[in-house]
């Protein structure tokens, strides 16, 4: 599928064209950069205005999960997608993912490490509301915490059972039924109601952080190649 | 010049070596690493911009996630290779190109 490229060297002066043409064209960018003077003011002054209105104190979190909550909906769902690309095929027999390890120092390691992990994360995700953080963050440092445990082969992640799809598909379910039910009340998609704007948006929060954390480990799980073929071959 | 404007200078430098290197490493280990040590200076410059959110995103999945999934793609190409190499030594390198 890949092959060796060191023989097939473009002749000096192609090279040369390429190059002189690429740096041309990023001088050229740089320049425009430069002279197009101060970037606009952006949309910040009217996200200030509004933050009152959003149930959080944090401008990005209400921009996420507010004010462009539909943007977000959609990240959340593109994640789906990835993970069932990335699934295991229903009823597949489970294999052990890697050797279990008799490492002491590494198991103890993980043992100390993880539960630290889970709480930095669920602070992460709560301190979203005030501070930088978030859903995703929460959601990647918690598929850290999953990562370490896999690779001590001691524990080990089913995705092809019924709960864990359950769990990757959660995200987006209560992203979506959250967004059609505040529009029943307030007559717009997303449109929350200013009093419990700041609960909503933790909750549907809570939820992507539980799906982006088992959509990452699932990644990770589909790429480490299963012990038993490894040492099976000659 | 203050002391600022120095550390962005380094930083902007160190980024694009650290940027060139990984892209110019032939041995594949190597690249990961260095794509890794990347992932992690553009987290510094991130707060060095300001942008806290997208430093403490860069830094999980850029940096770490990133990582983690680039080292079990490698340990599977490695997997996938060592019975052909074994008979003829074998190398603990991440190797260059799979054909």
């Amino acid at each position: 599928m890949f092959h060796k490229l060191d023989g097939a060297k473009l002749p000096l002066g192609l090279r040369l064209i390429c190059s002189a043409a690429i740096a041309a064209l990023t001088a050229v960018l740089i320049a425009i950069v430069i002279l197009s003077g101060p970037a606009a003011p952006g949309l910040q002054a009217e996200v200030a205005a509004q933050l009152a209105r959003s149930g959080v104190d944090n401008p990005v979190t209400a921009v996420l999960l507010n004010f462009r909550s539909y943007d977000t909906l959609l990240e959340v769902a593109v994640l789906l997608v990835v993970a069932v690309a990335t699934m295991p095929a229903p009823g597949r027999r489970l294999r052990p993912a890697l050797a279990p390890t008799g490492d002491m120092v590494l198991i103890g390691l993980i043992d100390l490490v993880v539960p630290v992990v889970v709480v930095v994360g669920a602070y992460l995700l709560w301190v979203g509301a005030y501070a930088p953080g978030g859903a995703f963050q929460a959601g990647a440092l918690l598929a850290g915490a999953g990562v370490l445990v896999s690779i001590t082969g001691r524990f080990q992640f089913s995705f092809g059972a019924l709960p864990a799809r359950a769990i990757l598909a959660l995200g987006l379910l209560t992203f979506t039924v959250t967004a059609a039910a505040v529009a029943l009340q307030t007559g717009v998609f997303f449109q929350y109601p200013t009093a419990a704007a700041g609960v909503l948006i933790l909750f549907i929060e809570a939820a992507a952080t539980i799906s982006i954390a088992a959509t990452l480990v699932l990644l990770y799980g589909s790429l480490v190649p299963p012990a038993r073929e490894q040492e099976s071959g000659p | 010049m203050d002391s600022g404007f120095l550390i962005d200078l380094v930083l902007a430098a160190g980024v694009l070596i650290l940027a060139w290197l990984s892209l110019v490493a032939t041995n594949l280990f190597k690249a990961i690493v260095l794509f890794i040590s990347l992932g992690l200076l553009v987290t510094v410059v991130w707060v060095r911009l300001g942008a806290v959110d997208v430093a403490i995103a860069e830094a999980a999945i850029g940096a770490g996630l990133t990582g983690a999934l680039l080292l079990a793609a490698w340990r599977r190409l490695w997997s996938q290779r060592r019975p052909v190499r074994d008979a003829s030594g074998g190398d603990d390198s991440g190797g260059d190109n799979v054909s």
